[in-house]
């Protein structure tokens, strides 16, 4: 499973654009393409593994510095391009995401890498709160500071249901250490415990998930898969383009009801107190 | 003759540091200018921590506190460092979103109001994963609709500094305000260590860890905005100062080329002396880039 | 984790107050203080660690034979020792007596 760490994303990205390259300029491990999904140009972004990057400690598909940099370069550009157009077209953002963490090194600390992260966070916010559908479709993992940087701040988020997808805070043997409790126990408390779990089926219980995706080889997906798939992020788009440009629809599903029902309720109340004070 | 005649002022300092999460939010405040909400009494916990064995606070460690700063409309949510290290539950997290949400609504409607973020913690409260990490993206989207209207300002003060996700609300906030004891980052030393080895970092050599992730270093490279003395009288007038300034006029988090340039311009071949970028950042602030 | 609950119906003076102390940290504990439901005092104490139950009877036994407010006392705690504990329970009656 973890050697496979993105490469279903650039599967992905290619089965859906068509290409499979950086643009020119940006570094290896960000894709980048504006191309038709359906008949609306859209802007596909993905993070891939670049054993060629300057940075030793991002060579394996994490996301860092340049990563963070080159994501929001692109999407401010859709932004600034899309300036004067009325919210219907304002083009849509696909992010494609499968990205083994955010970048563990010294280089990355020193040069400020929580800034990076937090500046791709603000592009793709940015976008969505100017009336960009933003999608993300995680295509493989989705892990702590590297889904925060790219794809969290989606309108609406994809998953694909198999076992090769994990979206999670932390990876099971560092988690386990950090909690002291064995990898077993860890993987046992994700049963009771659905946020906890790493299992993508108990995340769609958080109802964080617009739609789950089935392809029967998500390395190699069939045409008419692709065409699934292209028609599912449509529809997710016209569900963005009809809602908020917040993140409110997070805690509106019946998942959402039943699982963050202490989120809701906390809302409720801080706001009934607030009003009162 | 008063105590303060006869001793110096360092004696009647008072440290922020040595505050619980609750009193420092109270100390930001006007006098009798706050209320808390949502607090222990209404006892709003986490449902996930009992499941497993641990036990709950009542307010999740998180302090929301509402009132007049300098005269202004503000709201403070201090995060609770000494309870699972300050870490992001659902419930902690819903709490400092709603509190930005409304502080937007209020904002938007007329009534200007700031937000301060008091700091101390790990990131995501990893006994309830991703409900922790979905309420970061939250906290993080919630900041930005909130910085247009009114500051945000993010304090970390220490011992334990602010780490993981929620350094990227640091990122996207107004303000940054940090005292020298105070450590900001993406990923702390121990968790470096253990994911790229010892020799990438060291996680027991203090030096390296202040020299990088330190207040004097963040400041110093232009990603924190003020150094203030722990002292909670500085810290509380540094926080006045900010709220009566209102927005920022361009915010860190939308400076790309800025970066993307002097990210472009570091030398990878080895590891990056810590002093040596901050002298070279700080020389090139307003420039695009080295080259 | 255990749950473990104390009555003391003696405890029958009238208190108006609230008070909460301290923070659920390692080897430390939050104490929620106020006017019982009822008569009597009632205790309620929620703790990650186990098999202390007759440390919590002695320390709230000794509480009680001081003070007699009917209160409704809470406890999240994380390790605290008893001296601890009764320190906080100090604290928080410094509150309601003010």
């Amino acid at each position: 499973m973890n050697e496979h760490v993105g490469l279903r994303g650039r599967a992905w990205f290619q089965a859906l654009t068509g290409k499979n390259e950086p643009l020119t300029g940006d570094p290896g491990s960000v894709l980048a393409s504006s191309s038709l999904l359906g008949n609306e140009a859209s802007l596909f972004l993905c993070v891939v593994p670049n054993p060629e990057s300057r940075f030793p400690c991002v060579r394996d598909g994490q996301v860092g510095l340049e990563e963070a940099y080159t994501l929001a370069t692109r999407v401010r550009e859709v932004i600034d391009e899309d300036r004067d157009k009325p919210k219907a077209e304002k083009r849509p953002i696909i992010a494609i995401v499968d990205v083994k963490s955010q970048a563990y090194g010294r280089r990355e600390e020193t040069a400020g890498i929580f800034l990076a992260a937090a500046t791709s966070a603000d592009a793709y916010a940015s976008a969505r709160m100017a009336g960009h559908p933003v999608i993300s479709l995680v295509a493989g993992h989705a892990f702590s500071g590297g889904f925060l940087t790219h794809g969290y701040q989606a309108n609406r988020i994809l998953a694909f249901d198999d076992a090769g997808i994990v979206i999670h805070a932390m990876h099971k043997e560092a988690a386990a250490r950090i909690t002291r409790r064995s990898v077993a126990e860890l993987e046992r408390l994700g049963h009771e415990i659905a946020p906890m779990s790493y299992d993508v089926k108990d995340y769609a219980k958080l109802g964080l998930l617009y739609k789950l995706l089935h392809v029967e080889n998500p390395l190699q997906p069939t045409a008419p898969e692709v065409e699934t798939v292209k028609q599912a992020l449509i529809e997710a788009i016209q569900d963005a383009r009809a809602g908020s440009t917040d993140l409110s629809n997070r805690l509106e599903s019946d998942a959402a009801k039943q699982t963050r029902k202490a989120s809701i309720a906390v809302r409720t109340v801080l706001e009934a107190q607030w009003q009162k004070s | 003759m008063s105590t303060a005649e006869v001793f110096p002022a360092f004696v009647s300092r008072k440290s922020f540091i040595e505050l619980d999460g609750r009193e420092r939010a109270q100390s930001l405040f006007d006098q009798n200018a706050w209320t808390e909400l949502v607090g222990p009494f209404d006892r709003a916990e986490s449902p996930w921590l009992p499941m497993q064995g641990i036990a709950p606070q009542a307010d999740d460690g998180c302090i929301v506190i509402k009132g007049k700063i300098g005269g202004l409309s503000a709201v403070v949510v201090s995060l609770e460092g000494a309870f699972q290290g300050g870490s992001i539950g659902e419930v902690s997290g819903a709490k400092m979103t709603a509190a930005l949400d409304l502080a937007t609504k209020d904002s938007e409607a007329g009534k200007k109001t700031a937000a301060v973020l008091l700091l101390e913690t790990g990131g995501v409260r990893l006994q309830e994963a991703n409900l922790g990490l979905a309420a970061i993206a939250e906290v993080i989207s919630s900041i930005l609709a909130l910085r247009q209207h009114a500051p945000v300002i993010t304090v970390v003060a220490g011992t334990v500094g602010c780490f993981g996700g929620m350094s990227l609300a640091a990122g996207v906030s107004s303000y940054v305000v940090m005292t020298k004891e105070a450590r900001l980052g993406l990923n702390g030393p121990e968790v470096i260590e253990q994911e790229s080895g010892i020799d990438e970092f060291d996680a027991s050599d203090r030096a390296l860890i202040w020299a990088i992730h330190g207040g004097e270093q963040r400041v110093g490279m232009g990603e924190a905005d003020a150094l203030v003395e722990d002292d909670a009288e500085k810290i509380a007038s540094t926080i006045r100062e900010y709220v009566k300034a209102g927005p920022a006029f361009e915010h860190r988090s939308q400076q790309v080329k800025l970066y993307r340039d002097r990210i472009a311009a570091l030398d990878t071949s080895q590891q990056i002396d810590p002093m040596s970028l901050r002298q070279e950042w700080s020389s090139n602030k307003n420039s695009g880039g080295a080259r | 984790m255990e749950q473990i609950e104390f009555d003391y119906p003696a405890a029958n003076r009238h208190i108006t107050k609230k008070a909460h102390v301290g923070v659920v940290g390692s080897g430390d504990m939050e104490v929620l203080m106020e006017p019982a439901d009822g008569d009597g005092a009632r205790v309620t104490i929620t703790t990650s660690v186990n098999g202390f139950q007759d440390s919590w009877k002695a320390v709230f036994d000794r509480f009680f034979s001081k003070f007699d407010g009917a209160v409704k006392i809470q406890i999240n705690d994380a390790g605290a020792t008893p001296g601890s504990v009764l320190l906080r329970l100090e604290q928080a009656v410094e509150v309601i007596e003010q």
